[in-house]
């Protein structure tokens, strides 16, 4: 367990000044500042609406690019470059050769990588409701302080990450395989694609596509919430997506560690 | 009582799909002995340092390090070892002392010795600059301090002499030796030069095509050396032909003529054949072969 948790360090001693844990704090916020400049600057649009409402839309403004496109992307990123700094160094052959159990080098990296993810998406939420509370500041005639959407907003990142860990797993495995960025990148951008469009089509079985769980799981909350009787923003955080994501990243998970353990370092 | 033995492996084979790559291979490394392993490229030497660092599998009961089965003992077994496989491998962004830091972070050890690695290596001055700007020479030496960092017993080091410039190899040979004698390490050192191992090596293990065709000491290699008499004359060639027309095995090796020594005897007759019919003899002497032509025949062969 002490060389997993070392391990752990060591991966964020080796990342801390490199795109791959940068890319984990500047993605939300450079995405928050593009989004909120312009709701800044078309306020005016939402002004009329209700706070959740507003809430709503300016969320739905993140969601809808984050959700589909750019949190896949982004974890086969970072999934290839917590890698990849190993293959480009040639460090494999030194870490295995280092008086450290095989399980807690790989299980170490895997776990940085959901770190990363979880980081990303705790600070997406974090920084989508200090936006809004920003906005309100900024214009006081919006309404964002008068609805507290944290709970919500939490509740719907954690679903989001809980969706994103199949990919994350069969991307991490795929990366640690292959040294090159084009296998892993060019499958994983293929089968985004392919997941947003079987999604968006309502295709039966997308569900046991991993690369569908982040859209599907945002579809079964909006579609929750938009047929609450209530008005109430509730939706469920497990789901049937979420179920697949979850045994897709368990399975995947075993599958590597034995991958690595069988594996001869040529 | 006999040194014991630090690497020892029994009849290993090893083949990469139907390629065999080892053949039967049987090393013993004494304890504090610098042991160099040679071998033309593509021999069988890299794929003998991964079999030994457990990189590539093997079955049990043939690859024994301090006396234990590496299958069944490799954490054990490789806290004791330090070792630099081909290139070293080193963190390009980060800095050289980064690169030991983090490695001293893995290996749970104090930040002094960091300090010391890169005293003993001779980067202090460097320590900050980032690696990926490192000479090559200097890469090496950091290679080095990151294998010793946590003072192993066995160093394995996979052609550290690599690209480096004669001085580079001068360091590295002090630096090797200084370590075996003050420390008390034992250096498992594989190289396709024997010129560049010959001084500071006790002994030797010369792999051709996945067989190890000579094992043992220094002075055993010069034993396995046949002795020869070298001769100078005014014309090297009318003088071979002579000789050859007498039944002499003569060869024109640069500037001298080469035949395989018998007896003193054997060599004043040869002398007087020359001298009866006119060559001017300069010089008759015998040798041995030189070591680098012998590592050069042994792995021709």
């Amino acid at each position: 367990m002490q060389g997993f948790l070392l391990s752990i360090q060591s991966e964020f001693y080796k990342t801390r000044k490199t795109l791959t844990f940068l890319s984990a704090i500047l993605l939300p916020l450079i995405l928050c500042i593009l989004i909120t400049t312009g709701f800044y600057s078309h306020a005016d649009k939402i002004m009329f609406l209700s706070a959740k409402l507003q809430w709503f839309r300016f969320t739905g403004a993140f969601l809808g690019v984050m959700g589909s496109l750019i949190l896949p992307i982004l974890i086969i990123f970072q999934t290839f470059s917590v890698n990849n700094i190993e293959h480009r160094a040639e460090m494999w052959k030194s870490l295995f050769s280092l008086p450290i159990p095989k399980w807690s080098i790989y299980s170490a990296k895997y776990f940085y990588v959901i770190f990363l993810n979880a980081l990303c998406l705790t600070l997406f939420a974090s920084f989508i409701i200090a936006s809004g509370l920003l906005l309100n500041v900024l214009n006081p005639e919006l309404k964002f302080s008068q609805f507290d959407i944290s709970g919500i907003l939490f509740k719907l990142h954690l679903k989001l990450f809980l969706a994103s860990l199949g990919i994350l797993s069969i991307q991490f495995l795929f990366s640690l395989l292959w040294a090159d960025f084009l296998k892993p990148m060019g499958i994983g951008f293929v089968f985004t694609i392919f997941g947003i469009i079987t999604a968006n089509m309502g295709w039966k079985y997308a569900y046991t596509i991993p690369y569908t769980h982040p859209v599907l799981a945002l579809q079964s909350m909006m579609k929750q919430v938009l047929n609450n009787k209530n008005e109430q923003m509730e939706f469920d955080l497990m789901s049937r997506e979420i179920y697949v994501s979850l045994a897709v990243a368990a399975l995947t998970f075993i599958i590597g560690y034995f991958v690595i353990q069988k594996r001869s370092i040529k | 009582m006999a040194p014991e033995l630090i690497i020892e492996t029994r009849d290993l084979s090893f083949q990469f799909g139907n390629q065999l790559i080892l053949d039967q291979v049987s090393l013993n490394v004494r304890e504090g002995s610098i042991y160099g392993f040679l071998g033309p490229n593509g021999a069988g030497k890299t794929t003998t340092i991964k079999v030994l660092l457990n990189l590539l599998q093997t079955e049990d009961d043939k690859v024994f390090l301090f006396g234990k089965d590496l299958n069944k003992n490799r954490i054990e077994i490789l806290s004791e070892i330090g070792s630099l496989i081909e290139q070293p491998a080193i963190y390009s962004h980060l800095s050289g002392k980064e690169n030991l830091l983090n490695r001293a972070m893995l290996l749970r050890l104090n930040s002094t010795r960091v300090l010391e690695m890169l005293e003993l290596v001779n980067l202090t001055e460097h320590a900050n600059k980032k690696a990926g700007k490192y000479s090559l020479g200097m890469k090496q030496r950091l290679g080095i301090a990151l294998a010793l960092l946590h003072d192993p017993k066995l160093l394995i080091l996979d052609e550290p002499t690599n690209g480096l410039d004669p001085n580079g190899i001068l360091e590295m040979r002090q630096l090797l030796r200084k370590l075996v004698a003050e420390q008390g390490k034992t250096v498992f050192i594989s190289s396709h030069l024997l010129s560049e191992v010959e001084k500071m090596v006790t002994h030797i293990g010369i792999i051709n095509r996945g067989k190890l065709v000579f094992q043992g000491t220094i002075q055993e290699l010069h034993y396995v050396s046949k002795e020869q008499l070298e001769i100078q004359t005014s014309d090297l060639n009318s003088s071979r032909d002579l000789l050859c027309r007498n039944g002499y095995q003569a060869e024109i090796s640069i500037d001298r003529i080469i035949i395989p020594y018998l007896s003193e005897n054997h060599s004043a007759e040869i002398n007087s054949l020359l001298v009866k019919h006119d060559h001017k003899v300069y010089s008759l002497t015998m040798s041995k072969q030189n070591l680098e032509n012998l590592f050069l025949s042994i792995t021709q062969l």
